[in-house]
């Protein structure tokens, strides 16, 4: 029981970057119609420029957190207008390719850039763990788990709260009708991305003290918010946010009581349970594409 | 004068181990002849019924462990009692075993398939592989995961007593390559040309009214993602005998993105297209490599030229080719257009 506890505590704090990491996938979906395949490099990008910041320039760890998701977004708005804007009406398949040569152009020039060597990020946190009865956290994880929780907080504000989100969501459900209304679209779906990619850069920038960041972890980040956003049905927020925290529970479960090498295969097995007996995923949005 | 083309090509491919002496070309010529058949089964599925595949290494590599662990032999527990041994068969069986197993995967992707297009069909494709991957990883006891499967014998054929054929040397595994790459070549063109063939094409370009017209989607679907799932199993059967070595690596996502690379920059939903785009980006790395290049600036290239080609070549080379000829020879593009076509 305690360790069903433990496992349980676990899960809930991995769940809110999962969830972080669906979120911005899903928003990319529901309003541009792109797969984004570049979403774990984002990831990845964020923990990489965390691990400069804090570990190469010296820089405070708070701080470097807030300018590893800023210049996160900046690099997805980058790659909205540099190379998205352009296909705009293009049909899914070819957007797809196109975020998988970003994709694999992103993720090798990481390794050029910083070597495949794994690396750690130090954390201001005191090491000895939080512990309630027979429950142990560390420091580091709950404070992840806090930002996690603050930044989809401040997500759904962003989007249900802000004329931005507005013209967000009038995009989403109708991209033509939503441009007649004078809703500038190529804006909108600068944001959008930009925004996506926070949300993963964050992801990264959070996770990546907590674990180790090396190139290609980018892969299975990007593979997690696929069952993820899967799970949740393409296109939902709510979906995600919930889908985030079912994968941490599945895959801490799976990892606790079956075996730690199928950890990272809990995703998979979900997503094909997922789409076998409910291809719509758990909360049902608009139509399925194709 | 198209067949006098061909077969100048055909005798021209068979005659390449004869004056080709330096080795290591040869190995290239073989490994990239090895992924234009994995190339040419993606096509089938993405080029012809429009289902973009990205899990498509995983036939490439359940029929390399099948067709090894085959022709090894096993001892596997599959339950705590209950232990499954397989004595050490011929390679030549091993091999078809591979195929098979890949064609059922095939099979049951393609069930599954039949409900999900689109970003979802490309989803559930990568999680198969990975899950495939996983379990290439971690089943220690009958893969060794990360150990890899050694000293794969090569394959052998003949009579015994009569004669016997070693598949041991790179010339021999040239052959070996090439045939099964023209037996591929011209199974997928009998087969999109086929009744069935039609009916892939129909899908692709429009579901709903191929629908109302008869055709069974679920059908052709299930059927052009076995055929493709087989056929890339007897590239991965081939690439196993013949490296003789196989770890979980042949599992990784780089395989496909080559694999549809090929396909995209060749040109989908033709039949050449694969073999152009496989020589391509089969020897470009070697190319690359001559210029003293390190691997990760070699695939950012290769992700730098997959968005080019997007960009502009969207229907990959072969047909832009095919379009420049055409308005060249305008005169006689009547007759030529008609061939062209038939190819």
């Amino acid at each position: 029981m305690d360790q069903l506890l433990q496992h349980g505590v676990n899960a809930l704090i991995l769940g809110g970057t999962y969830a972080l990491l669906g979120i911005g996938l899903t928003l990319i979906f529901g309003i541009m119609r792109v797969v984004n395949f570049t979403h774990g490099e984002l990831y990845s990008f964020g923990a990489y420029m965390m691990f400069m910041w804090v570990m190469l320039a010296g820089v405070n760890f708070f701080l470097a957190l807030i300018l590893a998701v800023v210049l996160g977004i900046a690099l997805g708005a980058a790659v909205e207008i540099l190379l998205l804007r352009r296909l705009k009406g293009a049909d899914i398949d070819t957007t797809m390719l196109v975020m998988i040569g970003a994709w694999i152009a992103l993720q090798n020039a990481e390794q050029l850039t910083w070597s495949g060597v794994a690396k750690s990020i130090d954390n201001p946190f005191p090491s000895s763990p939080l512990v309630l009865g027979p429950v142990s956290v560390s420091w580091n994880r709950l404070f992840v788990f806090v930002v996690a929780l603050a930044l989809i907080a401040g997500a759904y504000a962003l989007i249900n709260r802000t004329k931005l989100g507005k013209a967000m969501r009038a995009t989403f459900q109708d991209r033509e009708t939503a441009a007649l209304m004078g809703v500038e679209i190529n804006f909108i779906h600068t944001a959008t991305f930009a925004l996506g990619s926070g949300l993963a850069a964050a992801a990264g920038a959070l996770l990546g003290p907590v674990f180790v960041v090396y190139p290609t972890m980018g892969d299975l980040a990007s593979l997690k918010a696929f069952a993820i956003v899967i799970l949740g049905g393409l296109g939902s927020i709510p979906g995600a946010t919930i889908g985030g925290f079912i994968l941490a529970f599945m895959e801490e479960l799976g990892a606790g009581y079956i075996s730690s090498g199928f950890r990272d295969g809990m995703g998979f097995l979900l997503i094909i349970l997922i789409l076998v007996l409910k291809p719509t995923g758990l909360f049902a949005q608009k139509e399925r594409i194709g | 004068m198209k067949r006098g083309a061909t077969i100048a090509w055909l005798l021209f491919l068979f005659s390449v181990p004869l004056w080709m002496t330096d080795l290591y070309v040869l190995h290239v010529l073989i490994v990239t002849g090895i992924f234009i058949i994995a190339a040419m089964s993606l096509n089938l599925l993405l080029g012809y019924t429009g289902q973009l595949s990205l899990g498509h290494v995983a036939f490439f590599g359940i029929g390399a462990y099948v067709s090894s662990l085959v022709s090894l032999g096993f001892e596997v527990h599959l339950l705590p009692t209950w232990l499954v041994t397989l004595e050490a068969k011929p390679v030549w069986f091993a091999m078809l075993c591979g195929i098979a197993l890949a064609g059922l995967c095939g099979w049951v992707i393609g069930k599954i398939s039949f409900k999900v297009r689109g970003a979802y069909f490309v989803i559930v494709s990568v999680s198969f592989a990975e899950v495939v991957r996983l379990v290439a990883l971690n089943w220690v006891e009958l893969t060794q995961g990360p150990m890899a499967l050694n000293n794969i014998p090569a394959l052998r054929l003949g009579l015994p007593g009569w004669f016997e054929l070693s598949f041991l040397r790179k010339p021999a595994n040239y052959y070996l390559v090439l045939v099964v790459a023209v037996l591929c070549y011209v199974l997928i063109r009998r087969l999109v040309h086929s009744r069935a063939g039609r009916a892939m094409v129909a899908l692709r370009e429009n579901e709903p009214l191929a629908t109302s017209v008869g055709v069974d989607v679920t059908k052709f679907l299930v059927l052009a993602t076995m055929v493709s799932a087989a056929m890339a199993g007897a590239a991965g059967a081939l690439y196993a005998h013949y490296v003789r070595i196989v770890d979980p690596d042949v599992f990784l996502f780089i395989y496909t993105v080559t694999m549809v690379i090929m396909v995209i920059s060749g040109g989908k939903g033709t039949l050449i297209g694969p073999v152009v785009g496989g020589l391509i980006f089969g020897l470009l790395p070697e190319v690359l490599r001559a210029f003293a290049i390190k691997p990760e600036v070699q695939w950012v290239v290769y992700g730098v030229l997959m968005i080019l080609v997007v960009y502009f070549l969207p229907d990959g080379i072969v047909p832009a080719v095919r379009k420049w000829w055409q308005h060249r020879g305008e005169t006689t593009a009547a007759g030529d257009s008609a061939t062209e076509a038939a190819r």
